[in-house]
Formats: structure tokens, C-alpha cells, sequence
């Protein structure tokens, strides 16, 4: 690790991404995303990359379906509106088997919505923005040093499984400057060789193909079903989480991102007061940290899900906790946060209950 | 220790700046740091404003609801924030840009002419460092010679003035 530097979550984005071997990256401007973007257009030149502002979100992400099909470690970034409008490109990207890294810095919805942070776009990215059956892998980090550290384990993850993975931020992490280090870089050619890539077959060896379409029946159900594979050795051997105060935990918090670290601070308050609070945060939203939510569900006497929406991830709560304890929901949105003290207040109402 | 800061002011007048420079000064501490800028349509309203977070624990929520320090640039920030200073909390206000008194009674005040001291020594557009430095008496504040070689580690070699004169209106403020 090198020595800490102050940045943004956006450029901190950036800066590892190109460090994992991007040398591509294919975006449109949007709030609270853009200076990821900026710092893209500043750095990739010198480092020999292309930084490529498209006409449109459509554009990017289709630019990065070739780049991807060329085998190149690819990017591409917006925030919660051009996230919709990248919907059919990522599809697409799944239904050929590509890897790609896709940021999401999300911010209030629906439509145009506003600027500030959100949690509104989990929907979106876990159930499939897109048609057709396909996963992403989610990645939803809490702190900037966590957005670097992540870029690295999504561009090999995608690699790994062949598929898009998407890190999910919010307007707040993406603006926010907290001190950061970053891994030695890679070089693209340190790499492992792609053998699947379409880059010319140097009349070496047979052609290879990148599609999505197969009008057969049989032959797209054994894709899909082949892809199924994959998602579930991904469920069994990829969850990421952190558990704090659990242990002992008659309230159990379940919160991702920003509002993880708010909730943290909640429980140190609540354990101020006696109250034996712990948090679940999972880091993976898919694939999604049931098991141990469910195995916390045996000894704790309910949970409450926190979120910047208005109740989203609290349904996969539901179905970890599979009716063992209940599960409450507090959330704020639209770009509004919640507040520490607020969420303190939540939980001991339902504790009196 | 926690101290949560907010610097507010028109666009312009080098908040994020100043906020950046405590950030940076912190950092080198070794202290945990968060600096949250405002990106919304505030920014439009002359509220302009950084979140700056100093803490020897892990920050949770890197918002700030209740301020231990505000430093003021201007009347609609002063207007903004003013309430929700922590009780004993402190407020820089500068008093050549903003004609008005601090109504409350339970913080303490540090009423200084920043836009004018920068004009008399030399670069009017540097208040905000005067801001900053005189928000270091605070009794939980990081150090003047901290802030200071934090300033010069983080400016690169080819602007070694721009160092030396903020430093300089660090110590003006810090003095004042």
C-alpha cells in the first residue's frame, strides 16, 4: 500500500480502476458522478487509455460492450437516470457473457429525481435493470478507501465469472474527501489472456463469436441454464459482509454504503444506553448475505433495515429471515438522510413495543 | 475527541478550500478525516459549504447536524448555520462582510475583518485562510505549526509562494 492521499470517492473510483488495468473507460456527464469522468479524461491519455465522452449513456455502455467482447478491462459510470438508460447495453453485456465494471453513484429518483444521495436504484441493480435472466455482481461500499478497494475485487470478479459487476455508491460517497491508498498498479498486459476475445485471430486459431442472439430454443435455454451455474457457485462462494455487535444483539441493523457507517455510530449510542443493538452490512448486495442474516435471526429478537429509499433491500431481509423474527423498515429519500439520532429513536420504539 | 466544522460562504471565497486545508492538516495528524461538500442547489443561495470531520475514531455519518465550529463568510450563511451550533460550540464570523451580531448567547464568537486583513497584507482573495487560522484558538483544534506543514507538504514544489503567503494569513488570522 502506498502513502494516503485525500480524495473524492469519484476520483478515488477512477484512480483504482486504472491501477486494475482499465485502459478504457466511456461515459456522459452526470451529477454526482462527473468527476469520475474528469479525472478519467485527465489520466487516461497519460497512461496510455482512452477516455471517450459518448453522445449519450446508450453510446457508452455500447462502446463498452465491444471493448469488453475485445477482451479490455472497460468502465463506464452515471448515476441513477443514465443507469436507465444504460439498461439494454448491460443486458446485452450479460446475455454475451462479457466482463465490464459499471458505477452507479446514485442519487434521488424516480425520473430525472434530484441530485443528492439515494439507495433508490437496489431494485434496479439486483433484480435485473434489464431484460432477461441475468445477474449482476453488486458491490456496495462505505467509505472511499472501500470504493478503491472494491474496483480491483469487481474487474477481477467480472473477469472470473465472465459477467458485468456494478459498484453502487450515492451522491455522498462519490463528493465526500477522505484519505486513501492505493494497491501497485497492474498492467494490462500482466493480465490473464482472455481465449474467448474477439482481437483477431492471427490465423492462428478459429474465429471467436460474441452474441446475444440465439433463435433456437434449446440452445439459449442451455446458455442461460449454463450462466445459472455460475450464479450459483457466485451465491455460494462470494458473499462479502461485516458484522459489528452482533454477537449478542437483541436488535440487529441490516444497512449498506453511507448509511451502514451512520447506523454504526446509532449503535454505539444505543449500546451507551444499554441497549444491546448490532449491525449486518452487507458488501455484497448480490449475491446477498442470507445465510448469515438468517443464522443472526436465531438468537436476535428482530431487525431493522435502514435505507435511502423507501424500503427495498428490507425484502431480501424478509426472505433470509424467512418469518423467524421480524423485520422493520426505516428509510428516508429523495435525498434526504437519515439522522443518527433518528434511527436510534426508531429502534427503541420498536424494542418498547 | 470529534470536532465537526462547517466553513460556508458564497462560491468563490475559497470554503472547500479552506475545509481541504484542515482535511489535509488532520490527515497528517493521523487523525480520521471526512470533508463533505455541498453540491446542491444551495450552492446557488450563498450557502456554499464544507463538512469537515476530525476525529481519533472511525467517523460514522460524515453529515453535520450540529457544528462544533461554524466559520462564516458571509450574512446567509451566519443566517443558516447560526442555530445549529452546538451549545458551547464557536463561531468565526467575518465582520467586514457580514454587518450583524451573533443573537445567541451560549457559543463563543470570534468577530475578525478576514476579507479586509487579507486586502492589508497583501491578497484580498485570501480571507478564507485568515478564517481558518483564527478558528484554531479553538481548544480542540489541530495545532498552527500543524496546519501549516500540512500546507506546505500538500503544495507543490512550483507554487512554494502560494504556501508561504497562506501560511502567512493562517498565523494573521491565528493572531488576530
Amino acid at each position: 500500500m502506498e502513502k494516503k492521499v485525500l480524495m473524492k470517492g469519484n476520483e478515488a473510483l477512477a484512480e483504482a480502476a486504472m491501477r486494475s488495468g482499465c485502459r478504457h473507460f466511456f461515459g456522459y456527464p452526470i451529477t454526482p458522478q462527473t468527476e469520475l469522468a474528469a479525472y478519467m479524461a485527465k489520466q487516461m491519455p497519460k497512461r496510455g487509455g482512452t477516455f471517450l465522452q459518448a453522445e449519450s449513456e446508450v453510446a457508452a455502455i455500447n462502446m463498452v460492450y465491444g471493448a469488453a467482447g475485445a477482451g479490455a478491462r472497460v468502465m463506464t459510470s452515471s448515476s441513477s437516470p443514465g443507469i436507465s438508460l444504460k439498461q439494454e447495453g448491460i443486458s446485452y453485456i450479460a446475455g454475451a457473457d462479457l466482463p465490464c465494471v459499471i458505477i452507479n453513484i446514485v442519487r434521488g429518483g424516480p425520473g430525472l429525481g434530484g441530485i443528492q444521495p439515494a439507495q433508490s436504484d437496489y431494485f434496479q441493480a439486483t433484480k435485473g435493470g434489464g431484460h432477461g435472466d441475468y445477474r449482476l455482481l453488486v458491490y456496495a461500499p462505505s467509505s472511499v478507501q472501500e470504493m478503491a478497494d472494491l474496483v480491483g475485487v469487481a474487474f477481477d470478479k467480472a473477469d472470473t465469472y465472465r459477467m458485468p459487476a456494478m459498484i453502487m455508491g450515492d451522491g455522498m460517497l462519490g463528493q465526500m474527501m477522505e484519505p486513501v491508498s492505493f494497491k501497485e498498479p497492474i498492467a494490462p498486459e500482466d493480465l490473464p489472456q482472455k481465449e474467448w476475445a474477439t482481437c483477431g485471430t492471427g490465423m492462428k486459431r478459429k474465429k471467436n463469436i460474441i452474441n446475444s442472439l440465439y433463435l433456437t430454443p434449446d440452445e439459449l435455454e442451455e446458455l442461460n441454464d449454463a450462466r445459472l451455474k455460475r450464479y450459483e457457485t457466485i451465491l455460494k462462494d462470494e458473499v462479502l459482509f461485516e458484522e459489528y455487535q452482533t454477537e449478542d444483539a437483541e436488535l440487529i441493523f441490516v444497512a449498506y454504503g453511507t448509511i451502514a457507517r451512520i447506523v454504526m455510530s446509532s449503535v454505539n449510542t444505543l449500546r451507551e444506553q444499554g441497549i444491546k443493538a448490532g449491525l449486518i452490512r452487507p458488501i455484497t448486495l448480490w449475491p446477498f448475505p442470507s445465510e448469515i442474516i438468517n443464522q443472526r435471526a436465531d438468537s436476535a429478537k428482530m431487525f431493522l433495515t435502514v435505507e435511502m429509499s423507501q424500503g427495498q433491500m428490507v425484502e431480501d431481509v424478509r426472505l433470509a429471515v424467512n418469518g423467524k423474527k421480524p423485520v422493520y423498515f426505516y428509510g428516508r429519500n429523495g435525498g434526504m438522510v437519515p439522522e443518527q439520532e433518528a434511527i436510534v429513536e426508531e429502534a427503541k420504539k420498536y424494542l418498547q413495543k | 475527541m470529534i470536532q465537526k466544522i462547517i466553513f460556508a460562504g458564497f462560491g468563490g471565497q475559497g470554503v472547500l478550500f479552506a475545509g481541504k486545508t484542515l482535511a489535509y492538516a488532520g490527515m497528517d495528524e493521523e487523525l480520521q478525516i471526512s470533508w463533505l461538500p455541498s453540491y446542491g442547489p444551495e450552492m446557488r443561495g450563498g450557502t456554499a459549504n464544507c463538512s469537515v470531520i476530525l476525529s481519533d475514531e472511525p467517523i460514522g455519518s460524515p453529515v453535520i447536524t450540529s457544528p462544533d465550529i461554524l466559520i462564516a463568510m458571509n450574512k446567509p450563511s451566519l443566517e443558516k448555520f447560526e442555530n445549529a451550533v452546538a451549545p458551547g460550540g464557536l463561531i468565526v464570523l467575518d465582520s467586514f462582510l457580514i454587518d450583524k451580531k451573533v443573537e445567541r448567547d451560549d457559543v463563543d464568537v470570534i468577530y475578525i475583518p478576514a476579507k479586509q486583513l487579507a486586502e492589508e497584507n497583501g491578497n484580498a482573495t485570501l480571507g478564507n485562510m485568515i478564517m481558518l487560522g483564527a478558528s484554531l484558538k479553538h481548544k480542540d483544534m489541530i495545532s498552527l505549526e500543524a496546519v501549516c506543514r500540512s500546507v506546505e507538504e500538500h503544495t507543490p514544489q512550483s507554487r512554494a509562494a502560494l504556501a508561504e503567503l497562506n501560511k502567512k494569513m493562517i498565523t494573521i488570522g491565528y493572531q488576530y
